[in-house]
């Protein structure tokens, strides 16, 4: 399993550094290292200076290079906007985006196995009619209407209607002024980005386990664990459930990329100052260093969600053998 | 009630016909259009694309008022029966603007399902069909463009263009043909170990001629179907990139812009149309195309032959 494990990250790594290499050039290609010179006395002196001084003047895969080195070193350089420490500004970012996806992660996985399995189980019912309805609206929403939908139908129309001084769901940051923690405070601020981020993987995902669970319900050691007498609960949650769980870690471990984009649009609806608002704010302020190591942390922690889900994989199913 | 899974053009009995009344031949052009007609949801998302294509694309002429016609004594109004949508603080009316919005909002998913459809299909048959070295790199470099996240690339991408309307096409379709291109390689895959595409290459036709002409042709179900949710998946995206200021820029307009636009009044109850009507829009495109394509699916579905 070690092994296993080494060899995959091993494997890895050239694909991160492909990649590292493609965002670099199109980030190069976006953000001109020169745009503040550009307009001021001498602009071509110094900005000559400048293109010897930053390295421009080599190819891009020498600065590539020049730049990976320094990465691996730990030196992330320093933002074009704030001139902090990147490495700093990641790690501040990073947290209140790990909060979302955590809760995120685990509203989604938990309600879509149930209201799956309670509509393959249910097959044809009216509360699978239902769901099904639910479903499809839920997969063609973009993330971004339903958020304000959601800001519409549960901030502003109940404090209108019923005269609050506050509202009960709050739609900015993840605390209110002054308050920290695992309060009250932060789960009225959280249940609606958190919201946002779980409805679309809910309904794709509920999907996704209704089929397989039927497809395992209809197999044939269920069949005969039914016809010698086990109980029907016992058939679906030890021998329906499990097996439909399989495929399941397939699919979720595939939408990791796609919550990313969620993550962006989420943050920047309900202002929160994670990564995906530290990305819009460093793309419209051209702070190259920083969108740098954006996307090498993102990378890797789709990455790593892949090869947790593999490690998932072998723990859901004996029969896999990882060799 | 099992018939078998047949390939070729010959018709096959009908099951659901009564006993002693005997045999109904049936082409696969009768069964495909039986088995997407069955979807009733299939048919009113039809009529629902062909009101908002008409709609959109007939905005100069249907359009009650001009694109961006202000009028200031107007501005803020509800929903009524002169301006259905209501109307913004500049006085544009909103139903014009959602017309308007909408044709680049289409024209956008169009064209960005047609390019990134050719590029998913060629990059798929031919990595299946030659193997060996071509389909590694090949499939190493769709799945690395699987592991971006493509939101964050492609707001990156359209900073390097110019945040017109063409580049952005070209740069969605850029970065959305992973997913055909894996389809497409897993049916090159089976279908060149066909008996078929070993007689015509027997009988001499050029690789060109048996990709496009016996192994492409083979595919058209599944290109299709995915085609079709390709489409949705671009006006969405287009729509979201917008949203975020990375879309079509004024006086272009788009539903995702416009989205954008009224973004501050999803705070405010009485202009909460402003928000309604253009994500409305969207949903209601998104849907319907995701129901066509799932009737298609059905109806070209190989496996049921019913």
């Amino acid at each position: 399993m070690l092994r296993y494990l080494a060899r995959r990250m091993l494997g890895s790594i050239p694909v991160l550094l492909v990649a590292s290499f493609i965002t670099f050039w199109l980030i190069r290609r976006a953000i001109d290292p020169l745009a503040k010179y550009r307009h001021i006395r001498d602009a071509e002196a110094i900005m000559a200076q400048q293109r010897k001084a930053l390295g421009l003047n080599h190819p891009v895969i020498v600065q590539w290079w020049s730049w990976l080195t320094h990465f691996v070193r730990g030196d992330w350089g320093t933002s074009a906007r704030t001139s902090d420490a990147v490495s700093g500004m990641i790690q501040h970012a990073l947290w209140p985006s790990v909060q979302l996806l955590f809760w995120a992660t685990i509203a989604s996985v938990l309600v879509a196995l149930m209201l799956g399995t309670y509509s393959a189980v249910k097959q044809y019912s009216a509360g699978d009619y239902f769901f099904t309805g639910l479903s499809y609206l839920g997969i063609a929403m973009p993330d971004f209407f339903f958020a304000l939908l959601a800001i519409g139908a549960l901030v502003t129309w109940p404090a209108v209607h019923f005269h609050l001084n506050e509202p009960i769901l709050y739609s900015i940051g993840l605390h209110t002024e002054g308050e920290s923690g695992l309060s009250l405070d932060y789960f009225r601020h959280l249940a609606l980005p958190v919201l946002t981020l779980t409805f679309g993987s809910v309904a794709s995902w509920s999907r996704f386990h209704r089929s397989a669970m039927l497809d395992v319900l209809n197999a044939d050691y269920v069949r005969t664990a039914r016809a010698k007498g086990v109980p029907r609960r016992q058939v679906i949650m030890r021998h329906a459930f499990r097996n439909a769980l399989i495929p399941f870690t397939t699919v979720t471990a595939l939408d990791t990329a796609f919550l990313i984009s969620g993550v962006i649009v989420t943050e920047k609806i309900f202002s929160i100052s994670g990564m995906g608002q530290a990305f819009l704010t460093a793309l419209g302020a051209g702070d190259a260093p920083f969108l740098l190591a954006w996307f090498v942390i993102t990378s890797v922690a789709v990455i790593a969600m892949n090869l947790l889900t593999d490690v998932a994989y072998v723990a859901l199913d004996p029969r896999i053998r990882l060799s | 009630m099992n018939t078998p899974a047949m390939l070729s053009q010959r018709p096959i009995e009908d099951p659901d016909l009564a006993p002693g009344s005997g045999p109904v031949m049936r082409t696969n052009w009768q069964l495909f259009r039986r088995r997407f007609f069955r979807h009733k949801m299939a048919l009113v998302s039809i009529a629902v694309l062909a009101v908002l294509m008409v709609a959109c694309y007939g905005a100069p002429w249907l359009a009650p008022y001009k694109q961006g016609a202000q009028n200031l004594l107007n501005s803020d109004l509800g929903p009524s029966t002169k301006h259905w949508f209501g109307t913004d603080d500049l006085g544009r009316d909103q139903l014009s603007e959602v017309m308007y919005a909408g044709r680049i909002s289409l024209t956008i998913g169009l064209a960005v399902a047609a390019l990134s459809t050719i590029v998913g299909v060629t990059v798929g048959a031919v990595a299946a069909y030659f193997g060996g070295a071509t389909d590694q790199s090949l499939s190493a470099l769709t799945d690395l463009f699987l592991i971006l996240p493509d939101l964050a690339l492609l707001a990156v991408a359209v900073l390097i263009f110019s945040q017109s309307y063409t580049s952005i096409v070209v740069v969605l379709a850029a970065l959305g043909w992973m997913y055909m291109a894996r389809i497409v390689r897993a049916q090159v895959l089976s279908l060149k170990e066909k008996e078929f595409v070993e007689a015509a290459r027997a009988s001499g036709a050029s690789t060109t001629r048996i990709l496009i002409r016996h192994i492409i042709p083979n595919c058209v179900g599944t290109i299709m179907v995915n085609a079709t949710l390709s489409i949705a998946l671009a006006i969405s995206t287009e729509a979201t990139l917008s949203f975020l200021g990375f879309g079509v820029q004024p006086p272009q307009n788009s539903w995702g812009r416009m989205l954008s636009d009224a973004e501050a009044y999803a705070n405010s109850s009485s202009r909460f149309y402003l928000v309604l009507f253009p994500g409305l829009m969207l949903l209601l495109t998104v849907l319907a195309v995701n129901f066509l394509g799932d009737a298609l699916r059905d109806a070209l579905d190989p496996q049921s032959r019913r």
